[in-house]
């Protein structure tokens, strides 16, 4: 199953002011991805650049309106994502607790949709693949 | 958390440190059976005291220093049964490596090293493909034999025996935990690319059971795939296996109707391929060796199986 995992800075401002990360951090994310790469779990991983760049196009009227950046009243905003392909959520939140945040970030840890691998005539298949094990236990 | 969720969380631990343990373990003993029930007893520690005391901070140095304790107890056992010069020399080894500060970064290579071993040694010619599919998704891809026997419709205790058997083979055989070099090195590369494969396509093309797929083995071969891309970087097979997989990966969610009919591929909602995985199907050979069997394989494959 594919995840999605967000990375919210702590350090909102800096962020925002496209302040570049502690060269010992970043070579300790380097690291971490590279862990990520020979686990074969890492499908892709991109930063964002601040909310300043960035334009929301919302959908409340008759139109839709379109805000420029800075997003100064959001909560949290997403400085980057990775694309993980792992067996579970444990796996998925036992590889973000090995990554080197800085103190306040935060990653959210999302389960990406994916027809091909869980849809809702599984659990109906279960029953087949169990019918189908005691065919050929027999055999 | 519930103790439930606490062994879900160590489970998972587990399988990311697994392989690494075990292979560190083989060059220890000398023998994958015994290292990987080294292994599992480090498991079995863990779910006991971690509940408890929570997740060490770097749980697979933990995993590791417990396993080779136990590996210590283990050889000295085997000393007192029969006193072999040779495994006298394995446990000054093994005293060696405890008194060594754990240093991530300087038995990295090595610990890519011994990955490479192992996963030469599950795929060795002298056992049967059966055997040796069963031993990788074991050894290398973490799954549970009852995970293996559900993914290939197989009765449990078969692939139980099939993986004692290979075990008790390589021990008899005293097939060397080691790296070969040059063209024994590439003949048995290409063992372990046909185990791969083997296993993403019985996930991509089923033989066993009325599903035409089962994505969860395409999804251990990609990963295994992946793996070994990294452990073997200068191998152009390996990357060109990884994207032909990725490939053939990226149209699974549009090649079956929702209640598992095949679409063949003109008829198939193209919005529903994975372009990620398309994306990354570009082959990047360290070597520019644009040209091996792999990479043809898989231009060669788009036109031969343009309708799958």
């Amino acid at each position: 199953m594919k995840f999605m995992v967000l990375m919210i800075p702590g350090d909102r401002k800096s962020y925002e002011a496209g302040a570049m990360p502690e060269p010992a951090l970043i070579d300790k994310m380097m690291q971490f991805n590279e862990d990520l790469v020979k686990a074969g779990i890492l499908l892709a991983a991109d930063g964002l650049h601040p909310s300043a760049k960035a334009a929301r196009v919302s959908f409340d009227g008759p139109k839709p309106t379109v805000t420029d950046g800075p997003f100064t009243e959001a909560r949290e905003l997403i400085g980057g994502y990775w694309m993980w392909q792992v067996k579970s959520k444990e796996e998925a939140v036992a590889w973000a607790k090995r990554c080197p945040g800085a103190p306040g970030d935060t990653l959210e840890v999302r389960q990406v949709f994916d027809s091909a691998e869980f849809g809702p005539e599984v659990e109906a298949r279960e029953a087949e693949l169990k019918k189908v094990m005691e065919k050929n236990a027999q055999s | 958390m519930t103790i439930l969720q606490a062994h879900k969380a160590i489970d998972a631990v587990f399988r990311i440190e697994s392989a690494r343990l075990i292979a560190g373990l083989t060059r220890m003993v000398r023998d994958v059976g015994v290292a990987e029930q080294l292994a599992q007893d480090a498991l079995v520690a863990a779910l006991e005291q971690w509940p408890e005391a929570g997740i060490p901070d770097n749980p697979g140095a933990w995993l590791m220093a417990t396993a080779k304790h136990r590996a210590l107890d283990e050889l000295r056992r085997r000393k007192l049964l029969e006193r072999k010069h040779e495994e006298l020399g394995h446990e000054l080894e093994v005293r060696r490596e405890l008194a060594e500060p754990d240093v991530e970064a300087a038995i990295d290579d090595d610990v890519g090293d011994d990955l490479l071993r192992l996963v030469l040694i599950a795929c060795h010619p002298v056992l049967s493909t059966e055997a040796r599919v069963a031993l990788t998704l074991r050894l290398l891809g973490g799954l549970t034999t009852e995970e293996i026997a559900r993914a290939f419709l197989v009765p449990e205790p078969t692939v139980a025996q099939r993986i004692v058997r290979a075990k008790r083979t390589l021990a008899e055989e005293q097939v060397p935990f080691e790296v070969p070099r040059g063209a024994e090195l590439e003949a048995r590369l290409a063992s372990v690319l046909e185990v791969i494969y083997l296993i993403f396509n019985e996930g991509y093309a089923a033989t066993a059971g009325d599903d035409w797929m089962r994505p969860g083995l395409c999804e251990d071969a990609l990963r295994l795939g992946r793996i070994l891309a990294e452990l073997a970087p200068n191998e152009p097979e390996a990357h060109g296996l990884v994207a032909l997989m990725e490939l053939q990966a990226s149209r699974a969610a549009a090649r079956t109707s929702p209640n598992g009919d095949p679409i063949v591929l003109f008829e198939q909602n193209r919005a529903r391929w994975d372009r990620l995985l398309i994306q990354r199907r570009r082959p990047t050979t360290p070597t520019g060796r644009a040209s091996s069997p792999s990479t043809t394989r898989s231009r060669r494959s788009r036109r031969r199986r343009w309708w799958s």
